[in-house]
């Protein structure tokens, strides 16, 4: 018998034909465009654009936040999915609820921020000007501006997790005499390793994709202050359309790495992901 | 296993270590990144004043760059539920060949810088990309108009309606439709009387993740529009406008509005959706 729920064919047919139409203009257009335009004009002018001194520059200074924010966030996330899953406190939902905060707030809002604090009218002028410290304009806004925006990246991914898995295994390590430092590498580590690597990948593409908050604070200063997304937009606004795809290329490939680790993740580890991935 | 968990917990009161240390780090990276500059924030904008709002509310470039965002969000996130719904389904629903790859490819804006997308989204919908062309012969205008402002929020939004909408649809009981077919409903009235009242908290959590999103998206937005005051320039512009121009009060006062839509949107999704909702369960 024919299952009673399915609808006739061609209602069926023409919903996957929909929702393929939806995800081919939304979704793989605009990838398609990106390494289309970049490779326009030859591989020759797409890899000349990625090692002109000022994409040089802002590579670096990309993977120099990228390296400062990524371990920050993922200790400071480790510890905290730790004192969240493991102990009852007070005020616990209130936590969690304070960890998604900075999906919800726009990235230029995030700058704007930064820049009360460090501006010239901040609260911390008077301290920044006595000790001549630049933070605003600066390497040191922009990594704080990545900080901000991926906080919740490494913590969102093991929090889950963790509450599904329970204390049992850490519990039966201490029992058996395990020392902290010993039960967290030989127990706690093991288990959330999947996670902690899929949210540190999450983290990193979003540090080096940053783009509205690091916009705010970063005073678009070429081979200084720029990162390659800001690099890309100062590229496509003067008008250097194959180099500004080129550089966006680059970005574009770290995002499909994203996705295939992803993919990979969740087929060949999926029970070591959190099961409710909802919101990012 | 768990014997010897419950037997542990019993009899130490901290069988495990790490508390007080775990906690405070947490806290105190939470209050350092998140914070205190959002702090800064809500006391620069409570500091401004009554006359101080009504001066930047007045100011009829700042009115219609919020209402510029607040309805192309508006509009960007009802379609983007919407189309997010049509691919959720046809993924849960129905086996064809892609549908692991449409899976995959939906979590795209995430992991898209937000710049790269903006760039591209542009190209495709000027009047000589793949797109706009076509639409360029009867005078349609989609990149630098509102319209390709609010694919640009489409393409950020439609993520979080898919991903709210998947494991609602994975749960959602085919009893309950069965036993409304057998009874003779018609296909149509089951999705209308069964269906959709079912998907009707995470339809609206999903309208609240990509409005919220949209408010304040900035990157993938900024090189489509046009940015031409009072008709393409989005609030989070404006406040960049106003920064570079010194005026901290009239960014601030645009910042603060902003920031208050999206904790309005985060406690619609945590605590406003499934209350109602659990209200009229209840009820019925």
């Amino acid at each position: 018998m024919r299952d009673p729920l399915q609808a006739p064919r061609w209602v069926h047919w023409m919903l996957i034909g929909l929702a393929m139409l939806v995800v081919a203009f939304l979704l793989v257009m605009p990838l398609a465009m990106v390494l289309g335009a970049a490779f326009r004009e030859g591989v020759g002018v797409w890899f000349a654009a990625l090692v002109e001194p000022d994409a040089v520059a802002a590579l670096k200074l990309t993977l120099m936040t990228a390296a400062i924010v990524i371990p920050l966030n993922a200790f400071f996330g480790m510890a905290t999915a730790w004192a969240v899953t493991r102990f009852e406190f007070r005020g616990k939902q209130a936590l969690l609820a304070l960890i998604d905060l900075p999906f919800a707030v726009s990235p230029v809002v995030a700058g704007l921020c930064l820049v009360l604090l460090f501006g010239r009218e901040g609260w911390f002028a008077e301290l920044l000007a006595r000790y001549d410290v630049q933070v605003l304009f600066a390497p040191p806004a922009i990594v704080l501006a990545t900080l901000f925006i991926t906080f919740p990246f490494v913590a969102r991914e093991l929090i889950p997790l963790m509450e599904q898995q329970g204390a049992e295994e850490e519990l039966a390590a201490r029992s058996l005499g395990a020392g902290a430092w010993h039960t967290f590498r030989r127990v706690t580590l093991p288990n959330i390793k999947w996670a902690l690597l899929y949210g540190v990948l999450l983290c990193g593409a979003r540090a080096m994709g940053e783009f509205g908050a690091v916009s705010v604070v970063s005073g678009h200063i070429r081979g200084l202050t720029n990162t390659l997304p800001l690099h890309i937009e100062i590229l496509y606004n003067e008008f250097h359309a194959t180099a500004a795809f080129a550089v966006a290329s680059l970005l574009a490939a770290l995002a499909l790495v994203t996705l295939v680790v992803r993919f990979w993740l969740e087929a060949r580890h999926g029970d070591a992901l959190a099961r409710a991935h909802r919101r990012h | 296993m768990s014997a010897i968990a419950t037997d542990l917990r019993r009899r130490m009161r901290h069988p495990l270590p790490g508390f007080g240390l775990s906690l405070g780090l947490g806290m105190a990276w939470l209050g350092l990144i998140v914070l205190l500059p959002l702090a800064a924030l809500v006391v620069r904008s409570a500091g401004l004043g009554s006359a101080g709002w009504l001066h930047v509310l007045h100011d009829p470039r700042v009115r219609a760059a919020l209402a510029l965002s607040f309805g192309a969000s508006s509009v960007a996130a009802v379609i983007a539920s919407i189309a997010g719904a049509l691919v959720a389904w046809v993924i849960v629903r129905y086996r064809f060949p892609g549908r692991r790859l449409m899976d995959a490819l939906v979590d795209l804006p995430f992991a898209l810088p937000t710049a790269v997308a903006g760039i591209a989204l542009t190209a495709i919908y000027a009047q000589n990309g793949w797109v706009g062309r076509v639409f360029e012969p009867f005078g349609m205008k989609i990149a630098y108009a509102a319209p390709g402002i609010v694919i640009a929020l489409i393409f950020v939004g439609i993520p979080f309606a898919v991903r709210t909408l998947q494991p609602v649809l994975e749960t959602l009981g085919r009893d309950q439709e069965e036993a409304a077919m057998s009874l003779g409903a018609s296909r149509i009235t089951t999705f209308r009387r069964v269906v959709l009242p079912e998907l009707a908290p995470a339809l609206l959590t999903s309208f609240s993740l990509a409005f919220a999103r949209a408010l304040g998206e900035y990157g993938s937005v900024i090189f489509i529009a046009g940015n031409l005051p009072f008709k393409t320039e989005i609030a989070p512009l404006l406040i960049i406008i106003r920064l570079e121009e010194y005026d901290y009060d009239g960014a601030v006062a645009i910042a603060a509005l902003l920031l208050a839509t999206s904790f309005i949107c985060l406690l619609a999704i945590n605590t406003l959706i499934p209350r109602l909702f659990a209200r009229k369960r209840r009820d019925a």
